[in-house]
């Protein structure tokens, strides 16, 4: 997720993971199109959105991570993020924000986003991440629980 | 005539968590009409009341995004399968 948006940074980066229906378990990494191509926006290309979604439907998947980036705000929820998710989202998954606007550390939050209201969920790192970069993983604005170099 | 529709976790609560429902129409317009008589709720979710498709919800008829095929009006055919999905969009 973090190099899908470093790749994609200055635009808004965006993708999902999918795993089986019910489990909670992700498993397969599917960077998708940010079809807005915006340093501010972003959207799922609706045409590879729909194969995405034949191929989950057909494996009985459903999407356990959405993510997207933010290249040069916090990695939280904006009010649209929210009001959209809210209104149309995906309530079963984590929305997982990442953000760009530091060039050496991204940092990495997840939340859960239903009826306008957004609760930040801890994540917990298992096995060691590619020391590529720095990554830090926060869950309270002024708290980090993991941070790796 | 019947087509099937492939309804979106956030709407399930619409189709008594039914996640594949059946419907009928000549227009896309009337299917959500027909569907909206059986799950309540359900159209007012994808249609805005000036009779447009909501901004963030994605529709297509077979593999057809409907915006390019007529939106609302466009043609159903008996076996044509429907699916509803969020738009996964955002913006700080």
């Amino acid at each position: 997720m973090v190099a899908h948006a470093r790749a994609d940074h200055p635009d808004e980066a965006c993708g999902l993971i999918a795993g089986p229906e019910g489990t909670g378990e992700p498993r397969r990494h599917v960077p998708m199109t940010n079809a807005a191509r915006s340093t501010t926006f972003y959207e799922f290309d609706a045409e590879e959105w729909k194969r995405v979604y034949d191929e989950m439907w057909e494996a009985d998947e459903e999407v356990v991570v959405s993510y997207h980036s933010h290249t040069a705000t916090e990695a939280r929820p904006s009010r649209s993020d929210t009001a959209i998710a809210s209104e149309m989202g995906l309530p079963q998954a984590h929305y997982v924000l990442v953000t760009t606007r530091d060039p050496e550390v991204a940092e990495v939050r997840s939340f859960r986003i239903a009826d306008g209201e957004v609760a930040e969920e801890p994540i917990e790192v298992l096995g060691a991440p590619d020391a590529v970069q720095t990554y830090k993983f926060a869950h309270s604005p002024d708290s980090t629980v993991y941070d790796c170099h | 005539m019947s087509v099937e529709v492939r309804v979106p976790t956030i709407l399930r609560s619409h189709t008594g968590g039914q996640k594949l429902v059946s419907g009928s129409g000549e227009t896309l317009a009337e299917l959500f009409d027909d569907l909206d008589a059986a799950h309540s709720g359900l159209k007012a979710r994808i249609v805005t009341d000036e009779g447009n498709l909501h901004r963030f919800v994605n529709v297509y008829v077979n593999d057809e995004d409907v915006r390019f095929i007529g939106g609302l009006e466009a043609k159903l055919s008996d076996g044509d399968s429907v699916t509803i999905l969020p738009a996964v969009a955002g913006g700080m």
